[in-house]
């Protein structure tokens, strides 16, 4: 903190109102709200609701419809977040080697950051259509008929086709900045001493990197749970009869298209939970295994 | 030092085809007619269908009502972007000067409720946060687009980390010559923040503008309907239809992206420091 610092009984106040008033309104009552109602049944036709206790959760917990989409969301999870790191930094390492061009690299691979989840799903379904799809037809040359859309499997995988490609700008960014942050001595003394650039890599370069690589790899995590909404909801369209879904889908399906506030609250606030547990795992544990360099 | 083997620019042209292809295949086949696209496909070639497909997806009053058209939902895209970008900027500025420069009793719970914020996304919140903009009336209007989308810390974190790192002279010079808290922060802090506040815009921007899931609950009037928000319309109802629209869909894909994408590459470098800068 500064040194030295304003003293005013009302200004501080004054300045950081606005701010909580916001917090208040649109986090902490929501967030209240989602967990009360959690324990209690509505009546759907609106004639008040009553208190059940943790039978919403018993219920969710016990439909292995729930349990699939569970599974599903955590092999969705592993299977983004790996590839959009593993070829955000694979691209990284290469721009940063590169002299030639190196800008034009940057700008392409970056230029995809900023293109919203949905409008991605939308650009992903047309190649993966019945009629006019590309990949659709590729894939069909190796006998493989593709149906996304109606086919669980190839849902699936055009679900994790589009959420990596739409995920590989944010991270190669980041690999990218934390690669040019490595200081050119220690960069001149690894060359000197490991002559073989695959294990330099490993040895040097990759613990360097770990500060960055577990910022994102919460922050993939995160991605892949809650923003990839928009691409699984183009793809899906409402009707997530044969479709794979995640969590957080199954939420707003629950709540928005099948009225079961109760259901919905107490999902919510399972997943509040699994995000803060995530959270907390953050801080306590892996950070304590990665070198600051 | 290192030696640019063949390699390296191999992978990377693979790299920014694969990124790139996607985007300009969207817009050259944007500029076909339906029967063109569903009869060979998406392709590289330029149609001679631009203006006539762009300006009817910009003009053409759509939808159930009749009151949607591309500008509109075009206006409603700026609106939130702009509006959230800059409500963002205001708010997180003064609270992170209230929580460096000042020194008060609750600064530290304060923090603390700020920063949990940060553990919850609205997605996990939803049902119970369109309860509360109902109960509040706030459904189908541009501050219940914005407004809750304000209710997260990460700018008051990343102003809070800049203001930090401000010298401390500063601030006894400014004290020595008289100025008060609001002089402090109008011609000194503002100033000097304008990279920051730059970069956070630019960010904030982009997030506004691609928002999806809360427009979507927000807002069922379609004048209030934003592109990314149009795309969901498409959808519905394209299902069942003979031959979809697929050179609309593809311009309003390219209307949404076009906007936010311009913006991060123009400014690339404040980007990528805002970026890098805050979320670390």
């Amino acid at each position: 903190m500064k040194r030295v610092q304003f003293d005013s009984k009302f200004l501080p106040y004054l300045f950081i109102a606005p701010q909580m008033a916001v917090i208040f309104i649109f986090f902490y009552w929501p967030s209240a709200e989602a967990i009360r109602s959690s324990f209690y049944l509505e009546d759907p036709f609106g004639f008040g609701s009553s208190f059940v206790g943790l039978a919403n959760y018993t219920d969710v917990m016990k439909a292995p419809e729930y349990l699939g989409i569970a599974r599903f969301t955590v092999i969705f999870t592993v299977l983004v977040t790996f590839f959009s790191l593993a070829l955000g930094l694979l691209l990284a390492v290469k721009a940063d080697h590169v002299i030639r061009g190196s800008t034009a690299y940057k700008t392409i691979l970056i230029s995809v950051y900023a293109i919203a989840p949905p409008v991605a799903g939308l650009i992903g379904m047309m190649f993966f259509d019945q009629h006019i799809g590309p990949f659709v037809r590729f894939a069909a040359l190796f006998g493989w008929n593709m149906k996304v859309g109606l086919d669980y499997f190839d849902t699936a995988f055009a679900m994790v086709f589009v959420s990596v490609w739409k995920q590989i700008p944010y991270n190669f960014i980041f690999f990218l900045s934390g690669l040019q942050g490595i200081p050119v001595s220690v960069r001149e003394a690894a060359a000197i001493d490991c002559r073989n650039g695959f294990r330099r890599f490993w040895t040097v370069t990759a613990p360097l990197l770990m500060p960055t690589s577990f910022f994102l790899l919460i922050i993939n995590f995160t991605y892949s749970l809650f923003d990839t909404f928009g691409v699984i909801d183009v793809m899906v369209k409402d009707k997530a009869a044969n479709n794979p879904i995640t969590l957080v889908y199954k939420v707003y399906m629950d709540g928005f298209r099948g009225n079961d506030l109760g259901g919905s609250s107490a999902q919510s606030v399972i997943l509040m939970i699994v995000v803060l547990v995530l959270t907390i795992f953050q801080f306590r544990f892996i950070e304590r295994r990665v070198h600051y360099g | 030092m290192h030696r640019t083997g063949f390699f390296d620019h191999l992978i990377l042209l693979i790299g920014a085809f694969v990124m790139i292809a996607p985007v300009v295949v969207a817009f050259t086949t944007s500029t076909h007619t339906a029967a063109e696209i569903s009869r060979s496909g998406l392709t590289l070639s330029i149609g001679n269908d631009f203006t006539a497909t762009y300006g009817k997806v910009l003009t053409q009053q759509g939808g159930f009502t009749g009151k949607v058209t591309g500008l509109s939902m075009l206006m409603n895209s700026m609106i939130l972007g702009i509006g959230f970008a800059v409500g963002k900027v205001a708010l997180s500025m003064l609270a992170a000067y209230a929580l460096v420069y000042f020194r008060f009793r609750l600064a530290s719970l304060f923090f603390w409720i700020i920063f949990t914020t940060l553990l919850l996304p609205l997605e996990v919140r939803i049902l119970p946060s369109y309860e509360v903009m109902h109960k509040l009336h706030l459904i189908n209007t541009y501050a219940g687009l914005i407004v809750p989308l304000l209710a997260s810390a990460t700018g008051t974190f990343f102003f809070r980390q800049f203001f930090k790192s401000v010298p401390d002279e500063l601030l006894e010079a400014a004290r020595i010559d008289g100025a008060g808290p609001f002089k402090f922060f109008i011609d000194i802090l503002v100033p000097l923040s304008r990279t920051m506040m730059s970069a956070l815009f630019i960010i904030m921007f982009v997030y506004g503008w691609n928002q999806y899931l809360w427009p979507m609950l927000m807002t069922n009037d379609e004048s209030f309907y934003t592109l990314v928000r149009g795309i969901k319309q498409i959808l519905i109802v394209w299902v069942g239809s003979q031959l979809p629209d697929y050179n609309e869909a593809f311009a309003i894909s390219v209307l949404a992206m076009v906007p936010p994408v311009l913006l991060v590459l123009v400014f690339q470098r404040w980007f990528i420091k805002g970026l890098t800068e805050s979320d670390k």
